[in-house]
């Protein structure tokens, strides 16, 4: 019979993460009164991300957990990072409302052998 | 002497308790791919329109919604406290495992004073939508805010009532002494799930109440 070896957290680092939650959880209603929107969107994220992390590594006790688990947890991230940043790349490279398209003139976007190039 | 909590396939109970985490972090995993469906799409629209989701996010009541933050993250230090308490045989382990409940119900009842104010001013997406006071004002766009606020706030109050069912069954498993340090491995899991919800409005609270 093995003695289980779970690494006990005691509940002083419990109180400690909560209250640095708290104190960001003010930071980020605060910042968003900053009235510059890039500033705005940059700070409620990295923020968020501190939050979540302070929530996995000990609420999760992901911090003393084994390697295989934290591969788990850092892969459901890095899959979540991936659907986003290729979406985001397809959607800004688009050329909506930047030139005219065959659409705007009122026609079907089909080639035909005695269209010219435009 | 055998340990009736131990599964046949497993060789000792640690490798048990481990075999669980990595499974409930699978799910978790995809659980993160669920919700981030509809962050990825939530962050296309609001780049294709910033004016209206800052609008929608202005009829959104940010006291609420902070009150409602700081309520779930009292809750998952209850809940941690809860997984201490099994940890070291503790005695308050189905009170923290109560309290995390009662905090998940406030947190609730909050969410639905809200979903009726946005009821009351015809802020639901449909017909209905625009036909309050405000009307003249809205742009067309914000009724897709709108959209998003409630299917990913509605999700996540369903992960929240998925929750207190899964507390209520472990808070009564507790209560009848079916959870020691040598077996606890139940607290740990639904403590992970009610962690993740918590990580979850974590990033919703932001994106839909702190918008310009």
């Amino acid at each position: 019979m093995d003695r289980s070896h779970h690494h006990v957290i005691e509940p002083k680092t419990y109180y400690t993460v909560f209250a640095a939650l708290l104190v960001l959880l003010v930071l980020t209603v605060a910042a968003a009164q900053i009235p510059n929107p890039l500033v705005n969107i940059v700070v409620a994220i990295t923020i968020a991300v501190v939050k979540a992390a302070l929530i996995v590594l000990y609420f999760m006790h992901v911090r003393y957990s084994n390697s295989l688990v934290q591969l788990f947890v850092v892969a459901g991230f890095a899959w979540l990072m991936l659907l986003i940043a290729l979406t985001l790349s397809d959607f800004s490279t688009r050329g909506w409302d930047r030139w005219e398209s065959d659409i705007d003139r009122g026609r079907p976007p089909i080639a035909t052998e005695t269209m010219a190039l435009e | 002497m055998s340990d009736s909590n131990l599964a046949h396939h497993f060789d000792t109970p640690t490798q048990q308790f481990e075999a669980a985490k990595l499974g409930m972090w699978l799910f978790l995993a995809t659980e993160v791919l669920f919700f981030g469906g509809m962050f990825a799409g939530y962050t296309v629209y609001r780049t294709l329109h910033p004016d209206a989701f800052a609008q929608g996010s202005s009829h959104l009541d940010l006291v609420l919604g902070t009150v409602n933050t700081a309520v779930l993250l009292l809750s998952s230090l209850s809940m941690a406290l809860a997984v201490h308490a099994a940890q070291t045989n503790g005695k308050r382990l189905a009170q923290f495992i109560g309290a995390t409940a009662l905090l998940g119900i406030v947190f609730l009842g909050i969410k639905a004073v809200e979903y009726r104010h946005k009821f009351h001013d015809h802020l639901v997406p449909g017909e209905d939508f625009g036909t309050g006071t405000h009307a003249e004002t809205l742009l067309p766009s914000t009724e897709l805010f709108f959209s998003f606020y409630f299917a990913m706030t509605g999700m996540h109050a369903l992960h929240m009532v998925i929750g207190l069912g899964l507390l209520a069954w472990i808070g009564i498993g507790a209560s009848r002494g079916r959870f020691s340090k040598e077996y606890y491995t139940p607290v740990e899991m639904i403590g992970l799930y009610w962690h993740f919800v918590d990580i979850v409005w974590v990033f919703l609270f932001p994106f839909l109440y702190l918008i310009g």
